[in-house]
């Protein structure tokens, strides 16, 4: 028990020290690198919760979605100019709200999903294997499954809407 | 833990890491050896018999060279980028089953360094954070052309790694199974998933030459336009780290392919093997077959690199987006199809 208390502790050292230094560091590469390495002892802490599928699945996406942060740093940002950005204080304000706002909405999910969450424990099911997982997405969960990606496909259809050029109207 | 697993998982595991090595020593004279056949050549041949120490030569030379460093203010992520293209290179080689089991000293021994649930993602995930040692290195250099050969290799890597993601996940609806000792265990005798799925094969063939760096794909390091690309600044055993990372790559790529579309290791006859001559021999033979397999693998990267033309980077994006996705979705619909075909028969009453 005490290794895994051990291990538990380095990465939560880790994971606490770069994020901070994520926002901390003033080059956007170097926020970008400890990102990175912020993410991967986010997947060490799903391992120690044995959940396989989730840690490999997580260090996927991010390599991939901080890979394109990289690219857009290097090719849309000053990387000589390393000042601070000054921010009016109304937006400061509302990124506090916002922060606020997310740890609460944060807080009430965990509150709420403790008991379902006890509910699995106890049936004795492998709930780290896949297929285990698929069938639960697919059968229980299928709605909100739906809703998510449906959500993604709403960003995605956004993001192609906004980054295409408007034609001059004369 | 029980103290002999640890020696017999430390045992193969430092046995698949010097053979790792070993090919990626010997792919660099295999494929000078290759050229020079391909263009009648002789090759290198000064070196022992046939050359065969060449090899040796080359890494003494590389690390007798002079360490030179460029100007740069990211000293310690220059020194990091080859650490982690080797590293990852490495590091790969962990889930690939070797051989089925040998039966030693009165235990089973399974040929794995490691039977994870989830072996196939594992290596996706790994080859992933692959491109990370090209693209810290490239922008450590603190030079144009580095940073050209960096970005390009990971907005190659990026667009190549959906198309390799959905390529496989036609061959596993079909295997329904992430591990590849489970997969390996399907294709028992000519079984083999490359005529089920010869789409997906193919679409993953060519991802995997882009996850290699390999020629027709090799943008990263283009000499006539970027001198060296990533590795433009990189000298001595740094530079040799990353040929050496893409060599390794390379022998682990023939491995995945040889282990997910050609069998791994089975080989035609090979129950009627274990019960004649026993289990031992067996998978002695069976390591044999795969090496075989992915020796015939590598000398393929080898033969395209002399055959085909790099590509233009426009050429090599339209490749991936609108060739290779759609059609591994498509791929994807007909495996679906195929394997439902009795439901939905049933569904329209035929």
């Amino acid at each position: 028990m005490s290794t895994i208390l051990i291990i538990f502790c380095v990465l939560s050292a880790v994971t606490l020290a770069t994020a901070f230094l994520t926002i901390f560091s003033r080059n956007p590469i170097h926020s970008a690198i400890y990102l990175v390495i912020c993410f991967f002892s986010i997947a060490g802490h799903y391992l120690l919760l044995n959940s396989q599928f989730l840690a490999i699945v997580h260090v996927i996406v991010y390599s991939g979605a901080i890979m394109i942060l990289f690219l857009f740093t290097i090719m849309l940002m000053n990387l000589n100019e390393e000042k601070e950005v000054h921010r009016p204080r109304i937006t400061r304000l509302g990124a506090i709200v916002s922060f606020c706002l997310i740890c609460l909405i944060l807080i009430a999910i965990f509150i709420n999903s403790k008991p379902i969450v006890g509910e699995y424990v106890t049936t004795g099911e492998d709930y780290q294997s896949i297929k285990v997982l698929g069938k639960v997405l697919l059968n229980e969960y299928m709605v909100p499954f739906e809703f998510a990606s449906i959500l993604l496909l709403v960003a995605m259809i956004g993001t192609v809407l906004l980054s295409k050029k408007e034609k001059l109207q004369k | 833990m029980d103290s002999t697993i640890i020696i017999e998982k430390s045992v193969i595991i430092v046995a698949v890491f010097a053979l790792t090595m070993l090919m990626a020593m010997y792919s660099t004279w295999a494929e000078r050896k290759v050229a020079a056949w391909l263009q009648d050549r002789v090759g290198p041949n000064r070196a022992g018999p046939f050359g065969l120490f060449q090899p040796l030569a080359d890494g003494l030379k590389l690390f007798s060279k002079e360490e030179f460093e460029p100007n740069t203010p990211n000293r310690f992520l220059f020194f990091v980028g080859p650490a982690i293209a080797m590293s990852t290179a490495l590091m790969t080689s962990a889930v690939i089953p070797w051989g089925d089991r040998l039966h030693l000293f009165g235990r089973d021994i399974l040929l794995q360094a490691t039977d994870l649930n989830i072996g196939l993602l594992y290596f996706i995930g790994v080859v992933s954070v692959g491109v990370y040692g090209i693209m810290i290195g490239g922008w450590a250099s603190n030079n144009k052309f580095s940073l050209i050969g960096a970005v390009r290799a990971a907005s190659q890597m990026v667009s190549y790694e959906v198309a390799m993601g959905l390529s496989l996940i036609a061959l596993l609806m079909m295997t329904g199974t992430l591990s590849l000792r489970e997969i390996s265990a399907q294709q028992a005798g000519m079984d083999w998933n490359v005529f089920y799925q010869p789409l997906s094969f193919i679409i993953f063939l060519i991802c995997a030459f882009a996850e290699a760096n390999r020629t027709p794909f090799d943008l990263a390091e283009c000499e006539t336009e970027l001198i060296g690309g990533y590795h433009t600044e990189y000298s001595s055993m740094k530079m040799g780290f990353y040929l050496f990372a893409e060599y390794a790559n390379m022998f682990i790529s023939s491995t995945i392919l040889a282990v997910l579309f050609f069998g791994g290791y089975n080989y035609p006859g090979m129950s009627w093997v274990v019960e004649n001559w026993g289990v031992n021999i067996a998978n002695v033979m069976g390591f044999g077959a795969l090496f075989i397999k992915l020796c015939g693998f590598i000398f393929f990267f080898m033969w395209v690199r002399w055959t085909i033309p790099r590509f233009r980077y426009d050429q090599l994006m339209h490749l991936g987006w609108r060739i290779l996705i759609p059609l591994s979705i498509v791929n994807i619909m007909i495996t679906g199809i195929v394997m439902l075909r009795a439901d939905i028969a049933a569904y329209f009453g035929f």
